[in-house]
């Protein structure tokens, strides 16, 4: 240990006690992780049922890289499925985001959109969008356009309550100053109103890019016959639980990177917040 | 012709809850004159802020007329700069933006705007903060915004609503001292709101004293003490001494009614 007045040792000891609490939250993982190899390697249930975590890397580095066609098919293919799903995510949550905003500042600041379109969006919005699925297959087939109207069910919802939550709960007075400093409505509406309501609008689009990797994985296990989701319930099928904890890994990952993403934006757009309440949650 | 004339007005707010009505301004009668800083100095409740509203459109009086420069108010306009008691800038804007809000309403080139709204930083003396949101200023800086933002608009009357209220005492000082100075300096019409005597008689050089519910003038009061005021002074205690009198008045008056 380190005495008091000795300064110069003391820095490598700080650096080692931060250098740990990056590696703490490491630690239940890698427990589980070990825990499950040795539990996998040891022949109480088969292989095949739970595969080991060497096995799903395995499975995945072969899916991405294909090296040894141990995903057979799949092999290499990663890319494709991966982008296959993306693309749907993104169309469906782009048309959503698209249609939410519009319709939720039309509502949250007329009072003629919020008696006529409110009650019939509200009347839509508790049917789950998994149960359109049948409606879905039959309007659109089976190929990415039924996918893409899920998620767009999906996404529209949470971006439409947040952006009528947004505009109805601007700050009274910021209107009055805006209208004290001259504001026609137009101006009223795109320099004061919307900026206010973006921190919620934001809200409301992270919710949506959570719901739009939901759908689409549900859609490719039904209504679609590529993307991750569906080589997951394909997978499944033929009893590749590796391929199908892969799959998983996948698309957890793909949809904590879009997260992030939209964190990354939102957290330029919003720099004028308090650092604490958008980068503070974000470290 | 005043500045601002206001002829009869009454203001009913229907409480709706007990399904009963409200007044809260009684027949007011006021007229200010270009160049006055006046005070308008009453008890919380008793309409202050409702008169102050009504002047600057953001209420419609029940009946009764207000004219500022002859014209009848019927909305809120850059005519008339109001400094809310929160400083109620846009939080997305920086300091600068802010109080060049008005210039990009009336779409004038960035440049232009930045130019002109330098001058009214110097003025409330923000030089340096200019890019800072109001995230990252204190309530009294960001109330200087809200002056300069009203200034800025050149308007032929500024209405604040007790815009030091939220301060600690030593800004409030410092920023009653420099709102006189750029009263001096810039020869405007303020309409000011507070219920602390001692912020009217530091203020003012017309003192409209306010009775409790249902609002009504008690009396006006010139008061024309030299600037800079000294608070100690006798003429000073002497103008204090009689607007308490008023309000004491006014309270035992109540006290004996109830
Ligand atoms: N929008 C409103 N609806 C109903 N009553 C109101 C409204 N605004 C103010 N009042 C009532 O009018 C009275 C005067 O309010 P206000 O003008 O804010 O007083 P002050 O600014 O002098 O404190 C209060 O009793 C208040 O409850
Ligand atoms: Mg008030």
């Amino acid at each position: 240990m380190t005495s008091v007045t000795d300064v110069s040792p003391a820095r490598p000891a700080f650096r080692l006690t931060r250098a740990f609490h990056g590696l703490e939250r490491l630690v239940v993982p890698a427990l589980l992780i070990v825990g499950w190899e040795a539990f996998a390697r040891s022949g109480m249930l088969p292989p095949a049922l739970l595969p080991a975590p060497s096995a799903v890397l395995h499975a995945l580095g072969d899916w991405v890289f294909g090296f040894d066609e141990t995903t057979q098919t799949y092999s290499g293919h990663w890319l494709r499925d991966a982008l296959a799903s993306a693309l749907r995510v993104f169309g469906g949550f782009a048309l959503a985001s698209l249609l939410g905003i519009l319709a939720g500042v039309a509502i949250g600041w007329s009072r003629l959109f919020e008696k006529t379109l409110e009650p019939t969006l509200q009347m839509l919005r508790p049917i789950p969008p998994v149960s359109w699925i049948p409606l879905a297959i039959i309007w659109f087939g089976i190929a990415d356009k039924p996918a893409i109207f899920l998620v767009f069910l999906g996404a529209f919802f949470p971006v439409l309550m947040n952006s009528i939550h947004g505009v109805k709960t601007v700050d009274h007075n910021l209107v009055r100053a805006g209208a004290m400093m001259g504001a026609n409505g137009r101006q009223m509406l795109t320099d004061i109103v919307l900026p206010a309501a973006l921190p919620s609008i934001f809200a409301g689009l992270r919710i949506a890019v959570g719901s739009a990797w939901m759908l689409t994985v549900t859609a490719e296990m039904v209504a679609v016959k590529s993307g991750l989701g569906y080589v997951l319930w394909d997978s499944y099928y033929f009893l590749r639980y590796d391929i199908v904890l892969a799959a998983m890994i996948s698309i957890g990952l793909l949809g904590y990177l879009s997260d992030l993403g939209l964190k990354a934006i939102m957290a330029r757009t919003l720099r004028w917040q308090q650092t604490t309440t958008v980068q503070g949650r974000a470290g | 012709m005043a500045a601002i004339e206001l002829r009869n007005i009454v203001k009913v707010f229907s409480d709706k809850r007990r399904s009963r009505d409200l007044l809260t301004l009684d027949n007011i009668n006021l007229d200010i004159e270009a160049n006055d800083f006046v005070c308008l100095l009453g008890p919380s409740g008793c309409g202050k802020s409702t008169l102050l509203n009504i002047i600057a459109g953001f209420e419609q009086a029940t009946s009764g007329r207000t004219l500022v420069d002859g014209k009848q108010v019927e909305r809120p306009g850059s005519d008339r700069g109001v400094v809310f008691q929160q400083p109620t800038l846009m939080p997305w804007l920086t300091a600068i933006d802010n109080i060049a809000f008005h210039l990009k309403l009336k779409g004038v080139a960035r440049a232009e705007r930045y130019d002109r709204a330098m001058e009214f930083i110097d003025l409330v003396g923000l030089r340096g903060f200019e890019h800072h949101h109001p995230s990252e200023m204190s309530g009294g800086m960001n109330q200087r915004v809200g002056i300069a933002r009203a200034l800025l608009m050149n308007p032929s009357v500024i209405l604040m609503d007790e815009p030091f209220a939220a301060l600690d005492a030593q800004t409030k000082l410092e920023m009653q001292e420099e709102l006189v100075a750029i009263w001096q300096k810039r020869r405007c019409t303020i309409v000011f709101v507070t219920h602390s005597v001692d912020e009217a008689l530091v203020l003012g050089n017309k003192i409209v004293v306010m009775t409790r519910r249902p609002g009504r003038i008690r009396e006006a009061v010139n008061f024309d003490l030299p600037r800079p005021r000294d608070i100690t002074s006798p003429e000073f205690n002497d103008a204090k001494r009689h607007i308490l009198a008023l309000i004491r008045e006014e309270s035992t008056r109540l006290a004996q009614a109830s």
